[in-house]
């Protein structure tokens, strides 16, 4: 069947005529083609005669019934089968009896045929398909059109078309699902049972009664087997899934027999003798030959290229240092200058708060010379010194204000506990302060100011905070304290200096040093001695209650004014008589290795220091692996290197300590920093006033590196946290320079002018993990707060071996130098013993000089005769004769 | 026997090398530089990841067979040499 057109709209009954009238004609020839062709006639017409009774009796007579312009006549079949059985031969349908018998439908189609197209007046049409299509012609139907048609959508055929949906063309299926289908055959039957005369309503009352007592009366319908009953199952779910074959593997076990659970405690081995039996075997040895060729490939292929490393991270280093050149400015972030208490002061020292970032404690100091100290002095009791403690949330007011009996030139705080800070003052006094009531306003303060109505509420004053305990002044130092330190908690000193294991594990002792000459060590712990008297104890109980007029936190109370240093350590010079004066003193940091477990042995809250007791000598347990020595800047230049163990002088029954084991002298003028680089613990950076230098701890030729001398001087230095080989200097004139060993060790890599005073310090910050602040204080009191640029903070892994390789090569270099001057010194020392050995040897006669020319005559005959062999061999001697003779006479 | 011990000195010669074993096939180990609880523990667990190396590679190329293992780890590279009957590994730090 084509398909039909969608250009030309038609019914779908024309449609389907159409479709019928192809199938007609495609599959019979046409009608007038069959004319033509034969004589015949296609086979569903079937011309007939038809007698005028016929015609009579099917009401088909001819010229009136049926007509040229109506033609069509339908005949019903039963008619004509009565036709026949009544006429049978005679009936004009006789011949086409079996046809008419056959026709499926009631009604025969007789057509009037005028013009003898069949050769006869009538014809009876003896299909169905055939009577519909003549009853229904098709419109404007010519048979040249319907041609054309075809032609056409033969041509069209070629092209796609969407099919278009079709009505359902019933072809049978329908009956099979009919006949599968479940449908009912009668209504349903309903049924409404209830007992007769059982009232509605009434309380109904159960009860259980077991099923196996009452079998009479239970009637049971068990399921059984019908031996009927078949249907074949047709249609089963099923599945498969592949999956491997068992195997059964062990490793080092002696599974003997497949059991499901076995238990073994130790890996089977091998004994010795049957290790020597399998390394014997043939099997292994062509194993291991076999094996090894590609072994040892393998293995130097790892060696070749560096398989562990990882180029992505190594690139992106590279890149931060090329695009770090145009940030190397240190841009200021705040500067704080406080108006009641900063004029006419200098700042002495700068330390970050350990814990709490965005906290920074500055000490103050009145910039006057000892002359102008002397005539102002009562002025300065009047007026005391202090201790700020800035935060970045509030540039104008400090925090907290520690009082301080005099003019502090170092604190620190307490490595343990943040909350203790120590200080040395002017006078050689150690004060103690405890801040640990207002730390909550230290930390408030940092988290932003959230609670901003409280802040209303509290009073606007800065609080001041006065020290808990200061040392004896006779006892302590006799000059002003320069430097002070304290000790880590994971060790402490005993009485002769030796390092011993810290119970409490609190850093409970001070080093402090004054140019004073010695340097004393202090415990935070009452002494022993004090435990034993009851009356004391009592006494203080009772003084406690009045004794706190300034709200001061009693944790030393037990220390106040008799606090001593339990060792003095002093500095003998070398060779000389007399004493260094040290400024400022640098400790190896040491680290212990204690087990976890037991944490604070002693127990109690070990905060509280007048609970601590100092331990007996016997209780202690000295630690190995601790550095007791100690760098210390003098006064006069000097790098003296020091142990600060003192012995028990045995004649004088006093503690000696013993002469220092290093003394460098550098300059002529103070040393006034010794400090150690973060990253290597025994690397050592000393300032000078013109030069600095970096020094091997234990290397005793001299410095690493020193500076050119320079015209301005330098007045602080300090390495960097965060870069290995970056260190920041502070000049005299007010800039801080920025040097980088890596780079170029001759000059700074950055200078930038921060202030127009001398730079008293510079720190950077400990406590934030970014560690991109600096802090500098200047000699006019002003702090600033400078931010580090990402090229000074970042470093890149191998920084730290390069830096490395440079001190190494330094060291190398400072050793050749050594040695080469050693080697000097030997060969200057040979020379001169050989030149004294010429002179005492006798001089031996010349030859004799006749003596000589024999000697060498013989030779030249004997030179001759040579010459004379070689030249006949080779067959030239005649030729050259004239030439031997030349050469002959000489 | 000679031959065999050679040829481990040579590999275990070579730079970076920690340490060699020969295991057998049923994952004992034969003979090893190292000490004897770390070499069970390589031997044992090498052994059951050679033999599961062996059988990916046979099944999913039934004429294919594993010649070499090598695990690279963090720290140093493992190499595992398999036979029939016996296994041969070394441990080699190459960036020593």
């Amino acid at each position: 069947m084509k398909d039909m057109s969608s250009k030309r709209p038609k019914s779908k009954e024309a449609n389907k005529k159409k479709t019928k009238d192809k199938s007609n004609a495609d599959n019979l020839p046409k009608p007038e083609e069959a004319v033509a062709s034969e004589p015949g006639h296609p086979e569903y017409i079937f011309p007939l005669v038809l007698t005028s009774v016929s015609q009579e009796l099917f009401s088909c007579r001819a010229d009136e019934d049926v007509t040229a312009e109506n033609p069509h006549k339908l005949l019903k079949k039963q008619d004509i089968i009565q036709d026949l059985r009544h006429r049978a031969a005679v009936c004009d349908f006789s011949p086409v009896k079996q046809a008419v018998l056959d026709y499926p439908e009631d009604e025969l189609l007789l057509v009037f045929d005028r013009d003898f197209t069949y050769g006869q007046s009538f014809y009876l049409v003896l299909t169905v398909q055939a009577k519909e299509s003549i009853l229904k012609p098709p419109a404007e139907g010519a048979d040249e059109q319907m041609e054309d048609e075809e032609q056409q959508e033969e041509e069209e055929e070629m092209m796609m078309k969407t099919p278009e949906p079709q009505p359902w063309v019933s072809l049978g299926s329908e009956q099979e699902i009919q006949d599968q289908s479940l449908s009912e055959s009668r209504p349903r039957l309903r049924y409404s049972v209830c007992p007769l005369g059982r009232r509605s309503g009434t309380r109904v009352r159960f009860s259980d009664r077991n099923a196996l007592d009452w079998k009479e009366e239970l009637v049971e319908c068990s399921s059984y087997e019908d031996k009927s009953f078949s249907i074949t199952r047709m249609e089963r779910d099923s599945s498969t899934q592949t999956c491997r074959d068992n195997t059964h593997t062990c490793t080092q076990t002696l599974w003997k027999k497949p059991k499901n659970m076995w238990s073994q405690y130790e890996p089977r081995e091998f004994s010795s003798e049957e290790k020597q039996h399998q390394l014997q075997s043939e099997n292994l040895k062509n194993f291991i030959t076999s094996v090894a060729r590609r072994f040892e490939i393998y293995l130097q292929q790892n060696l070749i290229a560096d398989v562990f490393c990882d180029d992505w991270t190594a690139l992106c280093e590279d890149d931060a240092s090329l695009m770090g050149k145009t940030e190397t400015q240190l841009k200021e972030y705040q500067s704080f200058m406080d108006l009641h208490f900063s004029k006419e002061k200098t700042i002495s020292h700068v330390q970050w708060h350990p814990s709490i970032s965005g906290v920074i404690v500055v000490s103050m100091m009145e910039r006057l010379s000892l002359e102008e100290r002397i005539d102002s002095s009562t002025k300065l009791l009047l007026n005391p010194s202090h201790i700020l403690f800035w935060s970045f949330s509030d540039p104008i007011n400090p925090q907290l204000q520690l009082e301080c009996p005099d003019d502090v030139l170092c604190f620190q705080f307490s490595p343990s506990d943040h909350n203790i800070i120590a200080g040395g003052c002017m006078n050689g006094q150690v004060v103690l302060w405890d801040i640990s009531a207002h730390v909550d306003r230290l930390q408030d303060t940092r988290s932003g100011g959230k609670n901003i109505l409280n802040k209303l509420g509290k009073s606007d004053a800065t609080p001041v905070v006065r020290y808990c305990a200061v040392s004896g002044i006779e006892n302590g130092h006799k000059a002003p304290i320069t430097d002070i330190q304290w000790l880590p908690e994971t060790f402490e000193v005993n009485k002769l200096g030796t390092p011993v294991e810290n119970q409490s594990r609190t850093s409970v002792q001070l080093v402090t040093c004054a140019p004073d000459c010695c340097v004393l060590f202090w415990d935070l712990r009452a002494p022993r001695v004090m435990v034993h008297s009851l009356t004391d104890i009592k006494q203080k109980q009772e003084e406690k209650p009045l004794e706190n007029p300034h709200g001061v936190p009693n944790t030393f109370t037990h220390l106040n004014l008799t606090w001593k240093p339990f060792i003095r350590v002093s500095l003998p010079k070398i060779s000389s008589s007399g004493e260094y004066s040290p400024l400022k003193f640098s400790m190896r940091e040491n680290t212990v290795d204690y087990n976890t477990g037991d944490k604070s042995v002693s127990g109690a809250d070990s905060h509280v220091f007048a609970q601590l007791r100092m331990q007996s000598a016997k209780q202690q347990k000295p630690l190995q692996n601790i550095s007791t020595k100690l760098y210390i800047a003098t006064e006069d230049g000097e790098l003296v290197y020091t142990d600060w163990k003192v012995e028990k002088d045995n004649d004088s029954g006093r503690m000696l300590s013993a002469k220092p084991l290093d003394v460098f002298l550098l300059q002529d003028t103070l040393l006034h920093t010794v400090s150690r680089s973060p990253f290597f613990r025994d690397i050592i950076l000393t300032v000078g006033r013109f030069s600095f230098s970096i020094w091997r701890e234990g290397l005793t030729c001299g410095p690493l590196l020193m500076s050119v001398y320079s015209k301005s001087m330098f007045s602080a230095g300090h390495w960097s946290r965060s870069r290995p080989a970056v260190l920041f200097m502070g000049r005299e004139d007010g800039d801080v320079e920025v040097w980088d060993l890596l780079q170029n060790s001759r000059q700074p890599s950055h200078t930038q002018n921060i202030s127009t005073a001398a730079i008293s310090s510079i720190r950077t910050q400990t406590s934030s993990a970014k560690q991109n602040l600096l802090a500098v204080s200047d000699r006019l009191g002003t702090l600033h707060i400078l931010q580090i640029p990402g090229s000074l903070r970042r470093s890149s892994s191998s920084e730290r071996q390069n830096v490395e390789k440079y001190f190494e090569k330094e060291e190398e270099r400072l050793q050749y130098f050594e040695k080469r001057q050693s080697d000097h010194q030997k060969k200057k020392k040979e020379t001169e013993a050989e030149q004294q050995k010429k002179k005492t040897e006798l001089v031996t006669p010349p030859k004799q000089e006749e003596e000589v020319d024999a000697e060498t005559l013989k030779e030249y005959q004997q030179f001759l005769t040579l010459e004379k062999l070689i030249l006949k061999d080779m067959n030239i001697q005649n030729e050259t004769q004239q030439t031997c003779n030349t050469i002959n006479t000489p | 026997m000679a031959e065999v011990e050679d040829t481990l000195k040579r590999i275990q010669a070579q730079h970076g090398v920690i340490g060699t074993i020969v295991v057998n096939g049923e994952g004992i180990p034969i003979r090893t530089t190292l000490d004897n609880s770390t070499s069970v523990q390589y031997a044992g667990l090498l052994h059951q990841l050679t033999m599961k190396a062996r059988s990916a590679v046979r099944d999913i190329d039934p004429q294919n067979e594993l010649t070499f293992l090598r695990i690279r780890s963090k720290k140093h590279e493992i190499m595992v040499a398999p036979d029939k009957e016996y296994l041969l590994i070394a441990i080699q730090n190459p960036s020593e």
